[in-house]
């Protein structure tokens, strides 16, 4: 498939279209132009609340998280010239899940407690990740293969770390942490949009910057240094920033799988493969995967939800199927 | 143009050189290659030129440049290289891979203007790949592919390129169609630095060959003084015979059979 400017405006509409449907959905059904109104503040006030201190936030911090995720996984799979890597396969998802499951052990009872603490697991496991991919690697960053190893080996130590901590715990902590750990933006508030919004536009502008970068890593360290990339220091920079930005992401809303995997497929599969437009791209596609799945997951079993990285699998999978299908 | 002297380079935990103290220039308006048995140190030379391997003596200059003193966008600048080894991840159009060899050219904001536009259109154009700029990399054959890594080089617009082992996996129409290629942009005024293990179009095409042997220059000047049948059965490690070009009388080798071998090995 050819890459054409309409793609742009079925992709931002869809988001748009996934926005008002979803903010228009759940126990209590809304129609589309009281959404419009209660967004403008005009209407029942009833209506306005659910819309705009309830749903809205929710509906946003789901949007971002998509974003991020989908944003970080694009600049990964270049960077590391491999389609199955993503963000969680860097120690990110493991390095936060034990983060945020000290807090739940210790009783942390804010969010924003469990928040910090998985990005600063997140963080802790990145940067592990870089340094025993360094330590390995002989020349230059190595094999990238040595990367997704180190970081997939800091993922299963995380796990093992995981089940040592909740091995012995109360059955509400191990409720709390396994649902952290299988991802909500149900707690979406508007305390968490605007450090996430920061942490996604400042992140994805500076992947999108050094996107071209991107391009030539992905053709090989030789004919990256060839092309004038300082290889070493440029792909370090971008695992760094797509790490911390899937973080952020995990720490806002737990672990939310595939989107980083599926959602850089997706892209390409439409045409479009200079890491520029990926890159953004995959930030839109990403929200609206999220957005939906996060819909479906409130619409599926009214009262209750489902949770929503089990979601997002279970539509991304295949969706990612049929693309590897018609792949061409 | 392009000038290699004393160069020294060691693999971390080698005992010996990788490249054992190399002199030579490589001189606009000629094409030079860069000839040699597996594991002489030929794509070590193009490492080292990229900065890719520290150097433990000597230096290499572009344009009267250290290289240790140029960054790696400015060396791009001024030599482009189309290195033994690419893989691509994820395929795309030739016209959108040809667009990449801008980058050490692009500005702060690193967006294509109208000159990038009309240097990827003439370096297709030069390389002969026009026909399939909307083809996908991963539907070109081997010839086409080769082509396509030099209008990516040639969109450098470096006054130098360097190819390793460009014709590999080609067939004779394809390798011909290439040397001719490098011939005439050496023609236009480029430096053209080779390196390849085909001796017999080397010595039609090159006007100076440099022969490696474990790391070290063992002959260089013109295809004549370097097409020695005693050296080349030395350095090769095999018997052949040095013979005449029926065509254009360039020296021409003929490796012979081992009489009584028990092994293919040399």
């Amino acid at each position: 498939m050819e890459h054409r400017p309409w793609h742009w405006i079925v992709m931002v509409a869809l988001l748009v279209a996934l926005c008002v449907i979803s903010l228009g959905s759940g126990v209590i059904h809304i129609g589309a132009r009281d959404v419009v109104g209660a967004l403008t503040g005009s209407g029942d006030p009833g209506t306005v609340a659910i819309i705009r201190q309830l749903r809205l936030p929710r509906i946003l911090l789901g949007a971002l998280v998509g974003a991020g995720l989908g944003m970080s996984g694009g600049a990964l799979q270049g960077t590391l010239r491999n389609g199955l890597a993503e963000p969680y396969l860097l120690g990110v998802s493991g390095g936060a899940a034990v983060g945020a499951v000290i807090a739940f052990a210790f009783a942390a009872s804010s969010g924003a407690v469990v928040a910090v603490s998985a990005f600063a697991g997140a963080a802790g496991a990145v940067v592990l990740a870089l340094l025993v991919a360094r330590a390995a690697g002989t020349a230059g960053r190595g094999d990238p293969r040595t990367l997704l190893m180190a970081g997939v080996v800091i993922g299963a130590f995380a796990n093992a770390v995981i089940m040592i901590a909740l091995a012995n715990s109360p059955p509400n902590t191990i409720r709390g942490a396994l649902w952290w750990m299988m991802g909500s933006v149900a707690d979406g508030t508007w305390s968490t949009i605007p450090w996430l919004a920061a942490a996604v536009i400042i992140g994805g502008a500076a992947l999108v910057y050094w996107a071209r970068e991107i391009d030539l890593l992905a053709l090989g360290d030789e004919a990256a240094a060839a092309m004038g990339v300082n290889v070493e220091a440029s792909a370090r920079r971008i695992y760094m920033l797509a790490a911390l930005l899937a973080a952020a992401t995990v720490a806002a809303a737990g672990l939310i799988g595939f989107v980083g995997l599926i959602v850089p497929h997706i892209v390409r599969a439409a045409g479009i493969r200079h890491h520029r437009p990926l890159i953004v791209a995959a930030g839109v596609i990403g929200a609206a995967l999220v957005v939906a799945a996060d819909l479906a997951a409130r619409v599926a079993r009214p009262p209750g939800e489902l949770p929503l990285g089990a979601v997002t699998a279970v539509l991304g999978v295949p969706f990612f199927l049929a693309q590897l299908r018609t792949a061409r | 143009m392009i000038s290699f002297s004393n160069v020294v380079v060691r693999y971390p935990g080698a005992s010996t050189r990788a490249l054992d103290g190399v002199s030579f220039d490589a001189h606009e308006s000629q094409v030079t290659a860069v000839a040699g048995p597996n594991g002489s140190g030929k794509s070590t030379l193009v490492r080292a030129l990229l900065k890719r391997q520290p150097l433990e003596a000597g230096s290499i200059a572009v344009d009267g440049a250290d290289v240790r003193s140029l960054s790696q966008q400015e060396i791009a600048r001024r030599v482009a290289v189309a290195p033994q080894r690419e893989e691509l991840s994820f395929p795309m159009h030739v016209a959108e891979y040809v667009a990449l060899g801008r980058y050490p050219r692009l500005g702060l904001w690193r967006s294509a203007t109208a000159p990038d536009h009309a240097a990827v259109d003439s370096a297709m154009q030069r390389a002969g790949v026009v026909e399939f700029a909307s083809r996908r990399t991963d539907e070109l054959s081997g010839g086409e592919w080769q082509r396509v890594r030099i209008a990516r080089a040639l969109a450098q617009e470096a006054r130098a390129l360097v190819l390793d082992e460009p014709t590999t996996f080609l067939d004779l129409s394809h390798e011909m169609a290439l040397f001719e290629l490098l011939h005439a942009l050496a023609h236009d005024g480029m430096a053209v630095l080779l390196v390849s293990h085909q001796l017999n179009l080397v010595a039609r095409f090159a006007s100076t060959v440099i022969l490696l042997d474990h790391g070290k220059v063992v002959a260089s000047g013109a295809p004549e003084t370097v097409m020695q049948a005693s050296l080349l059965e030395q350095v090769y490690q095999w018997p052949l015979v040095i013979t005449r070009d029926p065509a254009v009388g360039a020296p021409a080798l003929v490796p012979l059979r081992k009489r009584s071998s028990s092994s293919y090995l040399p």
